[in-house]
């Protein structure tokens, strides 16, 4: 194969990624999308394989690595359960991270590229930044994997004068930078390198241990970013424009969902990179002690819960991260189904943020094989709660939490919130009084028109099941 | 002490309606009042006094024992100087006063010391008093009964037919002024089949007029006709001449024809001259609602309907009275909202709190001192448009916003702007014109993957994120181009152990992102 034809090859994989990207945007057109994605793939890696920059002398090497990554792959595409999407997720982007950094070094000390001058700057730049950008991506999706998996707690850590630490490690990266770029053989270059590499690691581990659980969402599209920019930056680094192209479009897509995600939760992109929400509630909570809502909650039990919803007329179900911990999703479409039957309106209200990572939700909803017709966003039906019977939130805690609205002194002020408590009855289920992952109370539990459903959200909902049919 | 609520019967001619019904009564009651009701108030209300006595009120034999018990009172229609007499000193009177139109009723209620609450006087303009707005309710009330009286008085059917005996054409109702009253008769009219035109001065209400299945007709001058308040107001000559010509036209091709065009403290204007009414369709109906402010038709005779060059012209004044028991649970409702803002503590005891917005437009005589007229509002309504559009100049400049987000503020974008051209300009000066190839389908990409996925549902966020990350894995090519090169030098072991791991671990990316994203896909379903 020519290196004209390998040029058209990629340029033929570029536009199958986009229409992949595109085709993501609605259900009906999304399993074609991810099509599209996979034929893209396996032209740009066939092409390469076959192009001039591939002697055969490599073909076992790669067919083999090709073969164990990929298998380790499948299996855990497989096994892995639903709710540990995010995890997944989180994992395979250190993965990308971590091939990043090896290209990288791989292309530092690889003798054949031959630069002079500006290009050999740039070139030496392009490596530096691309190393920088996969070792961050690798040690933070590291730690985003732990935080999901339960593996490390989901209280941020916070450093004293952690701004001026990462500020510390940021000069030592450019110092050595300039090290590195003045550097004469890659002997010498070495070492500056493998500073930064150690830096960069630390920043990314920084970075996310320093971030709430409440704001994982945000963490995880936010390394889904940075493995396209690592991508983007080896492009650069190997003078090849479908890389650059590819990581580009993976890039800027994170960040839009990045973006989403903060506008959802009315929060700052920065504000969330620099971390440190959800334990900060401790002073303000202090401050504005008077507003603390007090008064009774009124706990119900499942016989009375199925009670009423037979006699709504509509009901509109809130699910949060309570109920992928619990696996609820099953037993939820049960009884959505049964009171569909009953020709009771059921529809779900997902909130943005809802869960660990974007999306959660409608996954674990698709997953239970609840119609997505039925599952609607915040803004699609956040009017409706006045005419809603019931509201059934299982699982969730701050996104339906009217101090949002109410209270200006809360750490959540501003937030958009699920109106559940316009319902003419609400149902909350949790497992006990504790606060949410923003540590926020919510004066919710203590309206008038709600009622609290005690227990583990699966065990409840079985038993309000049992009681619906009854 | 608790507070007595009188509702006497309305003594007006032809009046139906009476200030509460049973049904808010036990809420009044609730609220820690007592109430009182004349005996025979609801009968024309379909309210017997059982009812009321039922829902727990007292009741009482004759308007003078009614008044003289009452600490407040609730009315409909302007109280007569009879009934003003009867009322106790020092008194609260609440209902429809008119203050600019009854100057003498004003100074005979303040040598009274009475507080008197006029509901026409609500500032209707905040959103927090739209529940206790009764020219609202009231004004819905007659909007559907115009279109119940045109249809009475109209030969034919309002929808269209096509039966066994012949084909039906549809009525056409043109409405004029799409203000609440217009607005329930659009609604009405397209729901009993007719097809429905309205215009309004105020160009902002044609979604609405939309919105309930009529059509809005416009007139062919640009003049923007909002005055205050929700009203319209007096609009120029050449728009004037415009509009005639279009109701001249209307009057030509409609069947019936509804007019609630009314500007607040003058004459109703007149739309609908006397040539007008000669073109239309014998067996025509005009349904003239501002027939009590001189009628917005010249040959309208209020209070009647005449057929005149073969229209009937119903100008009946009392079109909430026709339909006595909706529009008295209406302004019951209206009246019971107020009673809650006057009385948050829920113990039968009124507070006219003057600091309140609502309450204080409301009041026009506060213990014998004329309060009225309540200065307006401190709402910031006018100066929102200049800045909205200031806002949204800089923003079309040249930023390809995707048509979504809000738009940045001035400065802040400027400031972006700014730093990108010398970021720009840096790398044009420095950069080899191979990067800056490169560089180009950079940025063009970062571009279009804004663009693609700006619009995806947040239903799709997990699979998105699953597939980019598979794609991500575009970075196996660098690993694939370090393998073997093919001007094979000596050392290479290291970079091709580096390049053979790089591999392995995106290709459990690749093949497993894809086959995950497959996974989620497929449980994806209507």
């Amino acid at each position: 194969m020519s290196e004209s034809l390998v040029t058209v090859s990629y340029i033929g994989a570029t536009i199958l990624f986009i229409l992949s990207l595109g085709g993501l945007s609605h259900p009906e057109t999304s399993r074609r999308g991810n099509l599209y994605g996979i034929i893209g793939m396996t032209l740009a890696v066939l092409a390469t394989i076959l192009g001039p920059r591939v002697t055969m002398a490599g073909v076992p090497w790669i067919i083999g690595a090709m073969l164990v990554g990929g298998s380790v792959g499948i299996y855990a595409a497989r096994v892995v359960k639903m709710t540990q999407m995010p995890e997944l997720v989180a994992l395979m982007h250190s993965l990308v991270g971590l091939a990043a950094s090896l290209v990288g070094f791989a292309s530092f000390i690889d003798p054949s590229m031959q630069l002079v001058g500006a290009e050999k700057a740039i070139h030496e730049i392009e490596i530096y930044i691309g190393i920088l950008i996969g070792a961050v991506t690798f040690s933070g999706s590291i730690i985003a994997f732990g935080k999901l998996s339960g593996k490390i707690g989901g209280k941020p850590l916070l450093l004293p004068a952690r701004h001026w630490l990462n500020l510390t490690g940021l000069l030592i990266v450019i110092y050595f930078g300039n090290v590195f770029l003045h550097a004469e053989s890659v002997a010498d270059g070495m070492l500056p390198l493998i500073v930064m590499t150690v830096i960069a690691l630390l920043f990314g581990i920084h970075m996310v241990m320093a971030i709430g659980g409440a704001d994982m969402p945000v963490v995880v599209s936010m390394l889904n970013s940075y493995s396209g920019w690592a991508a983007a930056a080896t492009g650069f680094m190997l003078n090849n424009d479908l890389l650059i192209v590819t990581g580009a479009l993976v890039g800027s897509s994170g960040a839009i969902l990045s973006y989403i995600m903060c506008r959802a939760m009315n929060r700052n992109f920065i504000s969330v990179i620099a971390g440190g929400f959800g334990t900060g509630g401790g002073t303000p909570a202090a401050a504005s002690g008077d507003a603390q809502p007090a008064g009774e909650v009124t706990a119900v039990s499942a016989a009375e819960t199925a009670e009423l919803l037979r006699d709504a007329r509509s009901v509109i179900i809130v699910p949060g991260y309570g109920m992928a911990v619990a696996q609820a999703q099953h037993t939820v479409n049960e009884i959505t189904q049964y009171l569909r039957e009953q020709g009771i309106n059921v529809r779900f209200g997902i909130h943005p943020v809802a869960g660990r990572m974007p999306g959660h939700m409608n996954v674990l909803l698709a997953e239970a094989r609840v119609p997505y017709d039925i599952v609607l966003e915040m803004d699609e039906l956040n009017e409706d709660f006045p005419d809603t019977d019931v509201a059934m939130v299982i699982g969730a805690n701050d996104i339906v939490n009217p101090a949002a609205q109410e209270d200006p002194n809360s750490p959540i002020a501003g937030m958009p919130v699920l109106e559940v408590w316009k319902a003419k009855t609400s149902i909350v289920m949790k497992r006990s009084m504790a606060s949410g992952y923003a540590g926020v109370d919510n004066p919710l539990f203590y309206k008038e028109n709600n009622r609290m459903l005690f227990g583990d959200a699966k065990k409840m909902l079985e038993e309000v099941f049992v009681a619906l049919k009854s | 002490m608790t507070l007595m609520i009188g509702i006497p019967r309305e003594t007006a001619a032809e009046e139906k309606r009476v200030a509460t019904v049973p049904e808010v009564v036990e809420k009044l009651i609730k609220l820690g009042f007592k109430v009182a009701v004349e005996s025979g108030a609801g009968d024309t209300a379909n309210c017997s006094d059982d009812a009321y006595r039922a829902a727990g009120a007292e009741i009482i034999d004759g308007a003078a024992k009614l008044w003289s018990s009452s600490d407040i009172v609730f009315k409909v229609c302007v109280p007569t100087t009879e009934e003003v007499g009867l009322m106790r000193e020092g008194g609260t009177l609440i209902g429809f006063i008119w203050p600019a139109q009854n100057p003498e009723l004003m100074q005979q209620l303040a040598a009274k010391k009475a507080t008197v609450l006029a509901i026409d006087s609500l500032p209707r303009q905040l959103s927090r008093a739209q529940k206790m707005d009764a020219l609202t309710s009231q004004a819905g009330v007659a909007g559907y009964r115009a279109v119940i009286e045109a249809a009475n008085a109209f030969g034919r059917f309002f929808n269209g037919q096509i039966t066994a005996a012949g084909k039906v054409p549809p009525a056409k109702v043109f409405i004029a002024g799409a203000g609440v009253a217009g607005l329930a008769a659009i609604g009405t009219a397209a729901s009993l089949g007719a097809i429905v035109r309205a215009n309004d001065t105020r160009a902002e209400v044609a979604d609405q007029v939309v919105s309930l299945g009529g059509e809005f007709v416009k007139v062919d001058y640009e003049e923007e006709g909002s005055g205050g308040g929700g009203y319209a107001k007096v609009m120029s000559e050449g728009f004037q001449q415009a509009q005639r010509e279009m109701y001249a036209k209307q009057a030509r091709e409609v069947d019936i024809i509804i007019t609630t065009a009314l500007i607040p403290g003058k004459p109703a204007p007149r739309l609908i001259t006397a040539e007008m009414v000669q073109s239309m369709k014998p067996g025509s109906v005009i349904v003239d609602m501002a027939a009590e402010r001189g009628g917005n038709c010249e040959l309208t005779e209020p209070g009647q309907a005449v057929v005149k060059h073969g229209v009937t012209i119903v100008g009946y004044t009392d079109l909430p009275s026709r339909l006595a028991k909706q529009s008295s649970t209406l302004y019951a409702t209206n009246l019971f909202r107020l009673a809650e803002e006057l009385c948050k503590t829920k113990d039968g005891i009124i507070n006219v709190n003057m600091e309140d917005d609502a309450i204080r437009g409301l009041t026009v005589i506060k213990e014998g001192n004329i309060t009225w007229p309540a200065p307006a509002p401190k709402l910031p309504a006018a100066p929102a448009k200049p800045a909205a559009a200031k806002a949204a100049a800089p923003a079309a400049k040249g930023h390809g916003h995707g048509g979504a987000g809000a738009p940045m503020a001035g400065g802040k974008l400027a400031i972006m702007f700014g730093v990108a051209a010398v970021l720009f300009w840096l790398i044009g000066a420095y950069a080899p014109p191979a990067f800056l190839g490169h560089f180009t389908v950079f940025v063009l990409a970062c571009f279009v993957g804004y663009m693609v996925v700006w619009n995806v549902t947040p239903a799709l966020h997990t699979p998105l994120m699953s597939v980019t990350n598979a794609i991500s894995s575009i970075i196996a090519i660098g690993a694939l181009v370090q393998i073997a090169p093919p001007d094979v030098a000596d050392g290479r072991g290291l970079i091709l152990a580096l390049a053979v791991l790089a591999l392995a671990l995106t290709a459990v990316n690749m093949f497993g992102g894809f086959a995950v994203t497959q996974r989620m896909l497929a449980m994806f379903r209507k």
